[in-house]
């Protein structure tokens, strides 16, 4: 962000908890202000204080970064009526598609596959029988009020279905206070791919391909890559074309994600949207050569998109590993602490971003992000190449990480033959 | 015999489920900490009655200290 800043000769001002007093991004940034406690509620997810920096500093446009409240509609609105520019979609656009259920419809609308199921929390087990006969077995009960995974289950036969229902709706009720529940159809062993998306003012919507994005564990993602290894022509042509048609149905301005599951068949469903720059945006930026932040920073003062659709190519092959302070041996269980020792490699291919340096706390109050590592090459070989050996020199000491388990999918031979798919962390796949 | 349930990991008390008196079967969460933004319940390893909560919501444990205890 500060290096696209500085590129177009802007000046930056970090924002920082007490926690992060002496993070390198606070160094980084030409001016910072503190916000508040650690606890993020008091600082980085508090609207007030992010807009009281901005005044004190006398900020022109506020970058939401890609957690907290860059996906908060109500804080866009609040910058906007501060007179300060947000440097992402309208708020409008962010408040339709983060209400996943207003999101299916409005794609559905548009044109855009979605997963046959209910539109609408199911009323009770006899409504979810009809709409689970419509869509055909198995099908998975979700909470309408969920995420994480909580409250979802599989159901493989209408035998199976009352008593799954009820202990779907349990949980649910226990997890977030309503057992509200749909229907959708269970696929099995879907791929995870999603398209970068790109809007301007003038309404020119362009993509930047896709990422393939399936080994996940808790509904996250931990290995990012583009091109997508083995995407039929035809069904990449649907993706994009599909997302393409679906943010100029609402719209969408600034970069934005368009999230789908890809079927064994090479059928395809809207997943949901993403509303802001994504974490894995690098693996893009390398393969293509174009930077997506300095975009952003145009895009958002006004000025049109800096790319017309047929100069965006996939030109090199990606991969994003992303290192989390968690332990993979227990479950991914967080593991804060204080990192003693950091040696990361560097070389042809190699970029690297981090948060952290020897010596930083990795905090209880924060994501468990510390960095992310991404290789490219000319081909999809020559980066797994450079990925395996990146993680293989990669030092991180003072807790624990994902680089052990990283560095099992990389020597896999599914991940090596690209035949990758969102359940295989679940059914044990890369354990030690 | 009374039994000390631990944090197994470093977090801020999210929520205190159980109290005094409760019984709980083992698996049951008996306080549910937060840390990086993850909800991890800390569970009952075998089933007894909850004699003491040792700990208030919002207080942050470090991996190993007693956050309750089983008659």
């Amino acid at each position: 962000m500060f290096r696209a800043c500085r590129q177009l000769g802007l000046k930056t001002i970090a924002v920082y908890s007490e926690a992060d007093r002496g993070a390198p991004h606070v160094r980084d940034a030409d001016e910072a202000v503190e916000i508040g406690a650690a606890p993020a509620r008091e600082s980085y997810l508090s609207a007030e204080r992010i807009l009281a920096a901005a005044r004190q500093a006398r900020a022109e446009a506020i970058h939401p970064g890609y957690g907290f409240l860059s996906e908060n509609w109500r804080f866009a609105e609040a910058v906007d009526r501060a007179g300060i520019v947000f440097i992402g979609p309208r708020p409008e656009a962010i408040r339709k598609m983060g209400d996943k259920i207003e999101a299916r419809r409005l794609m559905a609308a548009a044109g855009v596959p979605v997963l046959p199921g209910s539109f609408e929390p199911v009323a009770d087990v006899g409504a979810a029988e009809v709409v689970a006969r419509e869509v055909g077995y198995p099908v998975i009960l979700k909470a309408a009020a969920g995420g994480g995974g909580i409250g979802m289950a599989r159901v493989d036969k209408a035998a199976d279905l009352a008593t799954a229902f009820a202990a779907a709706a349990r949980r649910a009720q226990a997890a977030f206070g309503t057992g509200e529940l749909y229907v959708e159809r269970y696929l099995e062993r879907p791929r995870h791919v999603e398209v970068q998306v790109f809007g301007d003012d003038s309404g020119t919507v362009v993509h930047l391909h896709e990422r393939e994005c399936s080994i996940q564990r808790r509904h996250q993602k931990l290995v990012e890559e583009s091109p997508a290894p083995n995407l039929a022509a035809a069904t990449k042509m649907g993706l994009t074309t599909a997302a393409v048609a679906g943010v100029r149905a609402i719209g969408y301005t600034n970069a934005g994600t368009m999230e789908f599951l890809v079927d064994q068949g090479g059928g395809f469903y809207f997943l949901e949207m993403n509303t802001r720059l994504q974490v894995e945006h690098p693996v893009t930026e390398e393969v293509t050569g174009l930077d997506l932040v300095v975009a952003q920073l145009r895009v958002a003062s006004g000025q049109p998109l800096p790319w017309r659709q047929d100069e965006i190519v996939q030109r090199r092959a990606a991969i994003e590993c992303r290192v989390y302070a968690e332990d993979p041996s227990k479950g991914f269980l967080p593991s804060p602490g204080t990192i003693q020792k950091l040696e990361l490699p560097s070389g042809d291919g190699i970029r690297i971003e981090s948060g952290v340096e020897a010596g930083s706390t990795v905090s209880v109050h924060y994501d468990p992000l510390l960095l992310k590592l991404v290789a490219h090459g000319t081909t999809r070989p020559q980066a797994v190449e450079r990925m395996a050996d990146a993680l293989d020199r990669a030092v991180v000491e003072g807790v624990q990480t994902t680089v052990p388990f990283l560095r099992r999918v990389v020597a896999s031979p599914e991940f090596r033959q690209g035949r990758v798919h969102t359940q295989m962390l679940e059914q044990g796949a890369f354990n030690a | 015999m009374p039994e000390e349930i631990k944090a197994h990991i470093t977090g801020i008390v999210f929520q205190v489920i159980t109290k005094p008196g409760d019984r709980v079967a083992a698996g049951d969460p008996v306080i549910v900490l937060e840390s990086m933004k993850m909800e991890i319940p800390v569970e009952a390893p075998r089933a007894g009655a909850v004699k003491e909560i040792k700990v208030h919501e919002g207080q942050t444990v470090q991996e190993g200290d007693v956050v309750a205890v089983l008659e």
